[in-house]
């Protein structure tokens, strides 16, 4: 290796940090402008700070139900998708499975489709055909749970994949010998060592439930409706509520940037290879 | 081996929900291609008519102009993240202060909403109110204006596109190099191995199947974006940054042209199929012949 120069690694790191910051920093300087300001001739330091826009939306009952329904169906989706994906991926690496490569392909198409089309059989299906007496699917947090399924499993199958492909075999068959049931397997060994690539499949699937927006926009109207959905509605044809939007932006990034640091601890070398005998 | 009866359990439910909430919908898709239907139009009615909607888009001049920008934007775009993420991981993997703080910090553009992100940059962007025309023009008095210059919008969306999905790459990769068994490396070191050596001949075989996987994801990702776009540059000027998604977009919400919007939707969700079909076999294949028994 070569000799390590921290100096030059975090002047790089600095440097780039700003590149990576700058458009979250001025989401933040349009948070903090009354609207009429935002069309005049642009700074890049604020002069003075106008905080109405956050107390607008910090008094909003609405917007704080919307967070709370994010919050829920994000993190129920991450970890049930997380979940599904680890047994799937480790069904597909260590069992020989009939077809097993084609059904691991077709996964992934279910993230290929262009959205708009797709709204309307998904519509359907949430109004008319998975209701119980009055009980709808649609505008549920469970229906929002089980539908980001679709684009979250197959990319969460995906990530995984070469993790648990790169434990080596050994090490399972070793705790088989040793009488170990698969439940056994898949918790002491498969587990520990898959760590890494588990914590960045829940952090991703976190987020792309919490970004989604077409979906959550067609098939929620209130009950279940996402914070995401709740910000656009800031957007539309006659004149955007920029302030308002970004202010609910900077407050959304909270909640995601807590996720991370608690998941992100968990993306380092774990225990190494170094536990196969030879 | 152990029973296939667990391992097809263990599979069950990913293959259950992807059933009901991947093939019917697709089913329905596939059907409404096949009609003329436009539920909002004068005849509200689906019209059976064959391969009409089929026929009618090969011949679609605006359809084709958009799956041509729509490759090269996802050209660009996915070569540039893995290349950057890639080297961004390989970075994280030394030692230096501050390590866990620049990682959350170059996570951070993946929190923002694709809607959020659009917005934004289309707020710093906009000719006259925008920040970034705004410096330039002071510091080097290039006129940057996305709503004119169809290659500077088309630039723009990359960058941006860069800038949102880099970190996810790095962190998928991230995930994989750490996760790499540490003896090869040693033994590449006490073999004399140079760095582009280790690179080549270790670590890239190793990680080739994330790579893949990766590339997989943003192609297909890229391919499909809408919001971001949308709201930066609404697909223009002209056709410019009008891609297949946003396409589709107008087709279906504006027009209500359902048959037509399905017809399209599944040839692109053909195209995609068989672009990363092929890649995957030419890579997968590749990376069997070269396992060491």
């Amino acid at each position: 290796m070569r000799p390590n120069r921290p100096f030059v690694t975090v002047l790089f790191w600095t440097l780039l940090s700003v590149l990576t910051l700058f458009p979250i920093y001025w989401l933040f300087v349009i948070s903090v402008k009354p609207a009429v300001e935002l069309f005049t001739t642009p700074s890049v330091l604020l002069e003075t700070v106008y905080w109405k826009n956050y107390v607008k939306v910090l008094g909003d009952d609405t917007l704080r139900r919307y967070m709370f329904n994010s919050i829920m169906i994000s993190s129920g989706n991450a970890l049930l998708v997380t979940t599904l994906a680890f047994m799937a991926c480790y069904a597909l690496s260590r069992f020989d499975l009939a077809g097993k490569e084609n059904i691991f392909f077709w996964t992934i198409t279910n993230r290929m489709a262009p959205a708009a089309v797709f709204l309307l059989p998904f519509f359907l299906l949430f109004t008319q055909v998975f209701v119980i007496g009055d009980w709808k699917l649609y505008d549920t947090r469970t229906g929002m749970i089980l539908l980001y399924c679709t684009f979250n499993l197959p990319f969460a199958i995906w990530t995984l994949r070469p993790t648990i492909d790169a434990i080596p075999k050994e090490l399972d068959e070793a705790a088989t010998v040793d009488g170990a049931t698969t439940w056994q397997v898949i918790r002491e060994v498969i587990f520990p060592l898959a760590r890494p690539g588990l914590a960045v499949t829940l952090i991703l699937t976190w987020v792309f439930a919490w970004n989604e927006f077409l979906l959550a926009a067609t098939l929620t109207s209130f009950n279940a409706r996402t914070i995401t959905t709740g910000l656009s509605e800031y957007v539309t044809t006659t004149g955007t509520e920029w302030g308002t939007m970004a202010a609910i932006a900077i407050i959304t990034l909270v909640p995601a940037l807590i996720v991370f640091s608690v998941v992100q601890r968990h993306i380092v070398a774990g225990l190494t290879f170094g536990a196969v005998k030879e | 081996m152990r029973s296939n009866r667990v391992g097809w359990l263990l599979l069950a439910p990913t293959i259950a929900i992807l059933a009901i909430f991947g093939i019917v919908p697709f089913l329905y898709v596939l059907y409404v291609a096949f009609h003329q239907w436009n539920p909002f139009g004068a005849n509200p009615y689906m019209v059976y008519n064959g391969a009409d909607n089929f026929r009618r888009l090969v011949f679609d001049a605006e359809f084709l102009t958009s799956i041509g920008v729509t490759m090269k934007f996802a050209f660009f775009a996915v070569v540039s993240e893995v290349a950057l993420g890639y080297l961004l991981a390989q970075l994280f993997m030394r030692e230096f202060p501050g390590r866990g703080f620049f990682r959350t910090i170059h996570t951070l553009p993946l929190i923002v909403a694709p809607i959020v992100v659009g917005s934004v940059w289309r707020l710093m962007t906009t000719p006259s109110i925008g920040i970034i025309p705004y410096l330039l023009k002071n510091w080097t008095g290039y006129d940057l204006n996305i709503g004119r210059d169809a290659t500077t919008a088309f630039a723009l969306t990359v960058i941006m596109d860069i800038w949102h999905w880099t970190p996810l790459v790095t962190l998928t990769l991230l995930a994989a190099l750490v996760s790499l068994p540490k003896e090869p490396f040693e033994q590449a070191q006490i073999d004399g191995a140079n760095r582009w050596q280790i690179f080549w001949h270790v670590t890239l075989p190793m990680i080739r199947p994330a790579i893949l996987a990766t590339v997989f994801i943003r192609l297909m990702d890229a391919l499909r974006t809408v919001d971001e776009v949308w709201m930066l540059t609404g697909g223009g000027p002209g056709a410019a940054t009008r891609y297949v998604g946003l396409h589709i977009w107008k087709l279906v919400f504006p027009k209500t042209d359902y048959g037509y919007g399905s017809a399209i939707s599944i040839i692109v969700l053909y195209l995609t199929l068989v672009m990363c079909w092929l890649l995957y076999v030419a890579l997968v294949a590749r990376r069997d012949q070269k396992r060491p028994a």
